[in-house]
């Protein structure tokens, strides 16, 4: 089974989020990047897919050179190779677009990517991946296991959860729940040494094809100071939440 | 041309964030001068979307089971069918599932988590959130169709009465190896994504056995449960009530955190709730500097009272 993760170079939720050039620039002065979080659960999913089924693992990114420490950091968790799409993620339409053509250069039987990233919470690029490649796909996927080239999946839904048979290849958008926080892995010394002796192949985009762009960006107004009540005056409280924020 | 709105319903009753979709529709119709059209499948009464002015409903009863691939197949039919250039879909688990395939299927730019209406028609803004609430971010979409997806809670209900044709919509059906094998759904519970409060609880509580009061305070209000992420990775709560970046995502009107402390993620995940109160016993919790309301206090003295004197105030109100 050959797998392809792929993975989104997002600023670290700590970060300050600033922006530049007249509000029109993300500002990455200072900012710390990681996986994003939902492809990291990803990530791990498939290494249990490798370490179980004698899946190889390929993982994959759309960015300049600044993004190489993140694949360098999924391959040190583990993975087999890892491929650079040198371009900018210009929205989720092109991403999908660059992913799609590395996707059936490769011909993966399953590819993992993750629900949304937290940077620009899109959503989107999973299900073009999906359909540009005329896969199956299942969202919100929270577990998911494979056999010959039959799959189990559940999804989360509004209120609960279903359970949906598929057949590879697939499209999964992922999250927790494929695999636990606790299951998530730490680079180890030997798995560091070991990702800078395996191949990370850069491959220019094919056609630009955005979508959408972003034109500005806005902070939301600063939030004036919480009202404080005292612990024994409940009948307050009930009556700001009524009369001044009207919400109940 | 027109706009169509994707109008979701559960059991045949209109979904809310359904019926705030075609609000939004409606906007955007009257600022276009065109004609706002839905699209539903087995509706009960599809006439209350002229509530929200609804010029005309597509029914489709030829489907019984959800399947992103099919429905995204039939909008695509409905939308060129009644030659629409926007699209508009919930923030709904099935909606955001299907737009991707559908903004694939109708070559349409899609724009989610929308805010508000277009600031501009030409060339077409959105306002939609970013970063996980920290910002928002005006997005162009540059293609002939677009496609938006509306948060929940953001945009609201605008009563508009229209009269409303009904026609019963028959599209084609695309082949699907995707089946759905059984589905898990509590009926009577009131799920995080459909809420307008959600009562959201943290280790403060110090065991599951005092989950009780939590309970009892989100049926007082009407509200679903939720809860923070240590509470769900210690086998607590269900991971389905975990609320935060790596879990759900809430938008609703009232956020009540009960012994939680307030980490970033956790914060990250409810920041687009419209008013947060935060009940806890450490006055430096970084949740009051994220809330509108708080209370330093026991939650067990505090949780109780709260329950009630909400009794009494919904008796008179």
């Amino acid at each position: 089974m050959k797998l392809l993760v792929c993975i989104s170079h997002v600023p670290d939720t700590t970060s300050k989020i600033n922006f530049t050039e007249g509000d029109t620039k993300f500002d990455t002065n200072g900012v710390q990047y990681v996986i994003n979080p939902n492809d990291e659960f990803g990530l791990t999913r498939a290494m249990w897919f490798k370490e179980k089924q004698n899946a190889t693992v390929d993982v994959i990114s759309v960015g300049g050179p600044e993004t190489e420490p993140t694949l360098r950091k999924a391959l040190a968790i583990g993975a087999d190779a890892a491929i650079r799409v040198n371009a900018e993620a210009i929205d989720g339409h092109t991403v999908a677009t660059y992913l799609a053509a590395a996707a059936k250069e490769g011909t993966y039987d399953l590819i993992i990517a993750g629900r949304e990233s937290i940077d620009y919470n899109g959503g989107m690029v999973p299900g073009m991946l999906a359909a540009m490649l005329d896969a199956n796909f299942v969202t919100n996927c929270i577990s998911l296991e494979i056999e010959g080239t039959n799959a189990t999946a559940v999804r989360e839904i509004d209120g609960g959860k279903e359970t949906v048979s598929t057949v590879l290849p697939l499209v999964i958008g992922g999250q927790k729940g494929l695999v636990e926080e606790s299951d998530l892995r730490i680079p180890n010394m030997r798995g560091i040494m070991m990702a800078r002796k395996k191949p990370l192949i850069v491959v220019e985009p094919t056609t630009e094809t955005s979508e959408t762009h972003s034109v500005s960006f806005e902070k939301p107004a600063p939030r004036g100071a919480v009202k404080l009540v005292e612990a024994d005056n409940i009948d307050e409280l009930i009556n700001l939440l009524h009369n001044e924020a009207k919400v109940i | 041309m027109s706009v169509l709105v994707y109008t979701e319903s559960d059991q045949g009753k209109f979904k809310k964030a359904a019926l705030e979709a075609a609000s939004y529709g409606k906007a955007v119709a009257e600022a276009m001068g065109t004609n706002l059209v839905a699209l539903t499948f087995n509706a009960n009464d599809a006439s209350e979307l002229g509530t929200y002015g609804v010029e005309k409903v597509l029914n489709v009863n030829t489907v019984s089971v959800f399947n992103a691939k099919i429905y995204a197949d039939i909008i695509r039919q409905a939308s060129e069918k009644e030659a629409a250039t926007v699209v508009i879909l919930s923030a709904s688990a099935d909606s955001r599932y299907i737009a991707p395939l559908l903004a694939v299927g109708l070559k349409a730019g899609y724009a989610s988590n929308v805010v508000a209406a277009p600031s501009s028609l030409s060339p077409f803004v959105v306002k939609r959130t970013a970063f996980t609430n920290k910002a928002f971010c005006n997005t162009e979409i540059s293609t002939a169709v677009k496609i938006i997806g509306v948060s929940n809670n953001s945009f609201g209900l605008v009563e508009n009465m229209t009269t409303t044709q009904l026609e019963d919509f028959s599209p084609n059906l695309v082949n699907s190896s995707t089946k759905v094998t059984s589905v898990d759904k509590a009926s009577d519970k009131v799920s995080i994504a459909d809420a307008e409060v959600v009562v959201s609880a943290g280790r403060g509580l110090k065991g599951p056995e005092n989950w009780g009061m939590v309970e009892e305070l989100a049926d007082v209000l009407g509200a679903a449960t939720a809860c923070s992420k240590p509470v769900s990775d210690l086998g607590w709560r269900p991971h389905s009530e975990h609320v935060g970046q790596t879990g759900k995502p809430v938008a609703t009107n009232l956020y009540i955190a009960i012994g939680i402390s307030g980490a970033i993620q956790h914060l990250a995940g409810i920041n687009s709730s419209k008013v947060k109160v935060v009940i806890n016993t450490d006055p430096e919790a970084p949740f009051f500097k994220a809330a509108d309301y708080g209370i330093v206090g026991d939650a067990f003295e505090v949780v109780p009272q709260l329950i009630e004197k909400l009794k009494i105030f919904k008796a008179q109100n």
